[in-house]
């Protein structure tokens, strides 16, 4: 388990992570969700003891990282998968590790095949490696320790979609065995497919959390009709603020209030149900929309 | 693909055996091997000091085939090698950003920071004892081709101040890794430190009278120079040691203790 406690890093009067506070259960893959530059690399520094914070404190178990005598048995950890010297080879990058570690080459060769590098590949030099096989790499080197807890940032980076499912079912595994698992990614379809619990994070802020499956009730619902104008103005009578979203119509209540304020207007529907993830895609692109770079262009003006 | 292989159980916990000193002094010795830019410089260590001895004995006139002579023709290069393969084995963590992997393995940075050095010292060592050797038998054939009886001028205690001359360069070196944390920029200063600084201060001693009296103590270069000159007086340790002070220690302090504060990025 991983119990970050109102952490704090500042850098001069930029606040990077701003009083943020979580828990990592063990059993669970938990999704770090947030935009480039939203604290996440950070606060996964801050817990492996790369960074120090400027307040608030990360434990594993109760435990400091850096109390932790030889952590990488115990805590498995990718940071970026690029950061590794380009003229070594992938299996002298795991072999370094695994003599840290005091673990025999064997388990070397049992990690390459885990991740599905071969012999060949492992042999040739990181610098030219693709991304993806850096990542394969990375996480091989965050798993050899048989670690209890896994950090990973931006894991599934550069992986193409059958990597990123194969990802999705390692962790799974992992997790279902009573792994602790805590990725980060910016890229909401990634989160939902690998992760039970997600936390989103935007300007070193947490602004949501909870199971996909409450992140996705309260993503709204999605309704069409056989006439979207009316029906707009029906829901803004009501009270809601609906907004154009491609042929229909999004709102933030459940589609039981939706039928009811349709059924009472007299406005046929020609489709009502829960926005799901387009609804968290705009969710997330709300709840973090100050921290953007560019700014979210209205998806519509008012209803359609 | 299966992840049977890990088998996550109980909790994480802070006893338990930690990582021996030894091992991770292993681990910093196979990283200077394991690169073919680190391989290779390795090998130049040796390559010069098989050249530097052909060269001797080629070009020599036969009074000066003597084991001296030997060592001296490999002394500059090595001055200039070992304190790069010390510079090297620290900048790397950060120019190519292994220290990310290093330091969540060892979240103790001193301990990677010793590990380091002892690694380079052990290089410098055995790169001297081959050198050395390769001298040696030099002065055989050397001596062998011009019909003469070999010469051993230097003794083993001239040796050994040898070693520890280089070995105090290569730690200088060393330091300017920690401080920089930037090859280029640890490469340069050190360049500036031992070809271009001995020369300044020397101009400065010659025109100032103040300094002539206070550069043995303060210039490490020129305490150096009793190593290979039979060794040093009483006097000339103490100014080994101030001058040490000044050029090694107190840096060197600086930089450790900026390494273990600094962000890992």
């Amino acid at each position: 388990m991983i119990t970050v406690q109102n952490l704090t890093k500042t850098y001069g009067p930029f606040r990077a992570v701003d009083d943020v506070s979580f828990v990592c259960q063990p059993g669970q893959v938990t999704g770090f969700l947030g935009p480039n530059g939203a604290g996440k690399s950070t606060t996964m520094r801050i817990m492996t003891g790369l960074t120090p914070a400027t307040s608030g404190d990360v434990r594993i178990d109760g435990v400091h990282y850096r109390d932790i005598p030889n952590p990488g048995r115990q805590v498995g950890v990718l940071l970026d998968a690029s950061a590794q010297h380009a003229g070594r080879t992938g299996r002298e990058i795991l072999m370094l590790s695994a003599l840290t570690m005091g673990l025999p080459a064997s388990r070397v060769d049992e990690m390459l095949e885990l991740v599905s590098l071969t012999p060949a590949e492992s042999k040739r030099r990181v610098k030219n490696y693709s991304l993806g096989m850096r990542q394969r790499l990375g996480i091989a080197n965050a798993l050899m320790g048989d670690p209890k807890v896994l950090i990973l940032d931006e894991p599934a980076n550069g992986l193409d979609p059958a990597g990123i499912h194969w990802m999705r079912g390692l962790l799974r595994h992992y997790a279902d065995r009573g792994g602790t698992v805590l990725l980060s990614s910016h890229l909401l379809h990634e989160i939902e497919i690998i992760a039970d619990e997600i936390i989103v994070i935007g300007q070193g802020r947490i602004v949501a959390q909870g199971t996909k499956a409450d992140l996705l009730q309260s993503a709204g619902t999605y309704v069409t009709s056989v006439d979207n104008q009316r029906l707009a103005d029906a829901l803004r009578a009501a009270g809601q603020t609906p907004s154009g979203s491609g042929e229909g119509i999004s709102v933030t209540v459940d589609p039981a209030e939706v039928g009811k304020i349709a059924l009472a207007a007299g406005i046929a529907l020609t489709e009502l149900r829960p926005a799901g993830s387009a609804g968290l895609e705009e969710m997330f692109l709300q709840l973090t929309s100050d921290t953007q770079r560019e700014a979210v262009a209205p998806t519509a003006g008012g209803a359609a | 693909m299966s992840a049977a292989t890990t088998t996550p159980a109980a909790q994480v916990s802070d006893s338990g055996p930690g990582i021996p000193f030894t091992r991770l002094v292993q681990v910093e010795l196979r990283k200077m091997f394991n690169t073919r830019s680190g391989f290779w410089l390795m090998m130049s260590i040796l390559i010069v000091a098989v050249i530097a001895t052909l060269v001797v004995i080629l070009f020599v006139p036969d009074s000066g085939i003597t084991y001296a002579t030997f060592g001296s023709a490999f002394g500059v290069p090595m001055a200039l090698l070992l304190p790069i393969v010390a510079i090297l084995c620290v900048t790397g963590e950060w120019s190519q950003r292994t220290g990310l992997v290093t330091f969540t393995l060892v979240p103790h940075r001193g301990s990677i920071i010793a590990a380091k050095a002892a690694a380079a010292v052990l290089v410098g060592v055995v790169s001297m004892a081959l050198a050395f050797a390769i001298g040696a038998v030099g002065n055989v054939i050397g001596a062998a081709v011009n019909g003469l009886d070999p010469v051993w001028d230097a003794s083993f205690k001239d040796l050994l101040l040898i070693v520890l001359a280089n070995i105090l360069g290569l730690l200088v070196g060393f330091m300017f890794g920690i401080l920089f944390r930037n090859s280029a920029g640890a490469i340069v200063a050190y360049l500036v430190y031992a070809f271009v600084l001995p020369g300044l201060l020397g101009l400065l001693a010659a025109l100032q009278d103040w300094f002539e009296k206070l550069q043995p103590w303060v210039d490490f270069n020129y305490a150096q120079t009793p190593l290979f000159d039979g060794g040093p007086s009483g006097e000339e340790w103490a100014q080994l040691g101030t001058s040490g002070l000044i050029w090694f220690v107190i840096p060197m302090a600086f930089g450790v203790w900026r390494v273990l504060r600094a962000e890992v990025k």
